[in-house]
């Protein structure tokens, strides 16, 4: 065995990094989700640029025309673009999806770890107020979060942070568990480093890698939250267009105009899907038992 | 002796036992360390040998103040660290150390090794400058036989015995007066226990560290300790200086433990007789009354089964067993 080691230490030091992103680059559903995400990512970014139409220029005349090539998409029932409606309310989703998992993953992360290292008291407590949140159904205790905060895209990342917090600390409270028995952590400790210092530099990065597995996996439902939100109405206000209002409105319409409900549906398929795909990737290629499931699937074909 | 650098006195190290069910009680401890005592001289390395599950990690890790003791005291040189305010303690801990039994666990993997050599530097304050920092952990890297050119490198592409390196190197960073060897080479492959062991003398030679070397396996301390401490459940039996341990093991325990470390020589091997222990180590939930080695003893008498033996003078060694208790009539020589 030592000889076999002694080979890898001719070549390059690999770092785990390294190792994860080539496992994730052999994942072919990883890589189209990556590439989904990259166009998702630049559509948001530079969305009222490529929109062929402004997102408010009503054209009654032309009101729920079928998709053609001046309208991609068709158009709704003020004759406004579907097409450009479309890629201007990716920015909003993907805001109101990183923000949120951002919030959730800000608040969360702390609280777990700090359940899970100091245990006791402070761990019964601060995860019973998780429990709490968690045990809300997600839509209905973002609704209950914005009836009180009132509708509106700033407030509907609160309540969607707040429902996705608890996941956060539970998983993160998880790993905390079980790596703070770890022997470099009291190796840490038998060196003198202090309660913060063990936090930070061995017990963080080592339980990092669920963490990101479920912001990716997070960031899907939390698209998916807002539009259902904003298809209640609790969301993006009109007329700024967003995928879960225009499904709502395309709801009416659908007998008539098929293509006013069906593409921002789409679009919100395509966006979930290429956040799980990516997920998925990563939860494979980051954690190490599920590697072997993969590789040994691999073999046997 | 010269004056102790480490002395440890009565030390306890009970776990507690709760019952389950919805309301938590306390029922019983396990007594994993019951009243340890013994002293290290400056420079010396004393061998701490017992079965698995016998204390002697427990007790390893008590010294250091890694586990809470429950009770008991421990002197490092003048100072008793249960008196010691946290900060105080985190500052004696620069000149303790202590080297862990599995190099695959003992080494954060997300950490190179560099960062893990210079952290205890770091958390002391031991150098002002990056360039210094990197400097020193070149020169504890090549201390311990390791290229500065793998600093960056993870524990993951070292074998076993580089990444036990590592963890000296990481034990050395400080300067320690004292490093606590939790079986080190346990976990090694044959071949290279030797190379860890001898960097260990090397490293007392040139060092003038004093260790206290826990193993299960009384060959491998033999040539390395100057006295042995045998643990038994939670109690140290014997403690005797290296030689008179081997050639006249006092305590039955003893006797048996070295009756099974076989001999090289085929001849003697084949005509030596072996003296093997009934029965299987009792719970140290629930240890015996009297000498809690009295149920597998094969010169057990009445005493035995009735009161303590403490750990006396007989002869040289520290012995802790009705034998060779002077207060105690010795019925059948």
């Amino acid at each position: 065995m030592s000889d076999h080691l002694d080979d890898r230490l001719a070549a390059k030091p690999v770092s785990r990094t390294r190792e994860t992103l080539q496992t994730l680059m052999a994942n072919k559903l990883a890589v189209a989700g990556l590439i989904a995400l990259t166009i998702l990512v630049f559509v948001g970014i530079f969305g009222e640029t490529i929109a062929p139409y402004g997102i408010n220029e009503i054209d009654i005349p032309n009101r729920l025309t079928g998709p053609s090539g001046t309208h991609w998409f068709g158009t709704d029932d003020l004759g406004r673009d579907v097409f450009s409606r479309v890629i201007v309310a990716a920015r909003v989703s993907l805001q109101v999806g990183f923000i949120a998992v951002g919030f959730a993953l800000v608040v969360g992360v702390p609280i777990g770890l700090v359940a899970g290292y100091y245990r006791g008291g402070i761990d019964s407590f601060l995860m019973r107020m998780m429990d709490v949140l968690f045990s809300f159904p997600a839509i209905l205790l973002a609704i209950a979060i914005l009836a009180v905060l009132g509708p509106g895209v700033g407030n509907a990342m609160i309540a969607i942070g707040l429902v996705y917090t608890p996941i956060f600390a539970r998983i993160t409270r998880g790993s905390v568990l079980v790596v703070s028995e770890e022997v470099y952590v009291r190796a840490a400790r038998s060196i003198g480093a202090g309660n913060r210092r063990i936090i930070a530099r061995h017990i963080l990065p080592n339980v990092m890698a669920p963490i990101i597995v479920q912001t990716t996996l997070s960031l899907a439902f939390a698209i998916l939250s807002e539009a259902a939100l904003s298809f209640l109405g609790l969301g993006v206000q009109p007329p700024n267009p967003a995928w879960g209002r225009m499904l709502a409105e395309g709801r009416n319409f659908f007998q008539q105009a098929p293509w006013m409900g069906i593409f921002p549906g789409l679009a919100i398929l395509v966006t979930v899907m290429a956040f799980n795909f990516v997920g998925d990737g990563l939860r494979d290629a980051l954690d190490p038992k599920q590697k072997s499931v993969i590789e040994s699937r691999g073999q046997s074909v | 002796m010269a004056e102790p650098l480490v002395s440890v006195r009565d030390l306890q190290v009970y776990f507690p036992v709760h019952s389950t069910g919805a309301i938590r009680r306390h029922v019983n401890d396990v007594k994993a360390v019951d009243g340890v005592s013994f002293e290290v001289a400056r420079g010396e390395t004393l061998g701490l040998v017992g079965e698995s599950g016998c204390g002697k990690t427990t007790t390893g890790l008590a010294l250091l103040r890694l586990i809470e003791p429950t009770g008991g005291e421990v002197v490092f040189d003048g100072d008793v660290m249960e008196n010691l305010t946290s900060a105080q303690l985190r500052n004696l801990r620069k000149r303790m150390a202590m080297i862990f039994q599995d190099p695959y666990a003992s080494l954060d993997p997300r950490m190179s090794i560099g960062k893990i050599v210079a952290e205890p530097l770091e958390v002391h304050g031991l150098a002002d400058s990056r360039t210094e920092k990197n400097h020193r952990v070149g020169e504890l890297l090549e201390m311990v036989g390791l290229s500065p050119d793998y600093r960056n490198r993870y524990p993951h592409e070292f074998s076993g015995g580089q990444r036990q390196r590592v963890g000296i190197a990481r034990a050395l960073a400080t300067e320690p007066d004292f490093i606590v060897c939790d079986e080190p080479i346990a976990a090694l492959d044959v071949s290279i226990q030797a190379g860890v062991m001898n960097l260990l003398e090397d490293l007392q030679r040139e060092l003038g560290l004093t260790y206290l070397f826990i193993a299960h396996d009384l060959s491998a301390v033999q040539h390395f300790s100057d006295r042995i401490a045998v643990m038994y459940l939670g109690r140290i039996v014997e403690v005797a200086d290296r030689v008179s341990l081997y050639e006249q093991p006092k305590h039955p325990y003893t006797q048996a433990l070295l009756s099974a470390v076989p001999v090289p020589d085929p001849a003697v091997e084949r005509s030596r007789q072996r003296m093997v222990l009934e029965g299987d180590v009792p719970s140290p939930i629930d240890p015996p009354l009297g000498c809690n080695f009295n149920p597998r003893c094969p010169q057990v008498f009445e005493p035995c089964t009735e009161f303590d033996p403490s750990l006396t003078a007989a002869a040289g060694h520290d012995v802790a067993c009705h034998l060779y208790d002077p207060s105690e009539p010795v019925l059948d020589g």
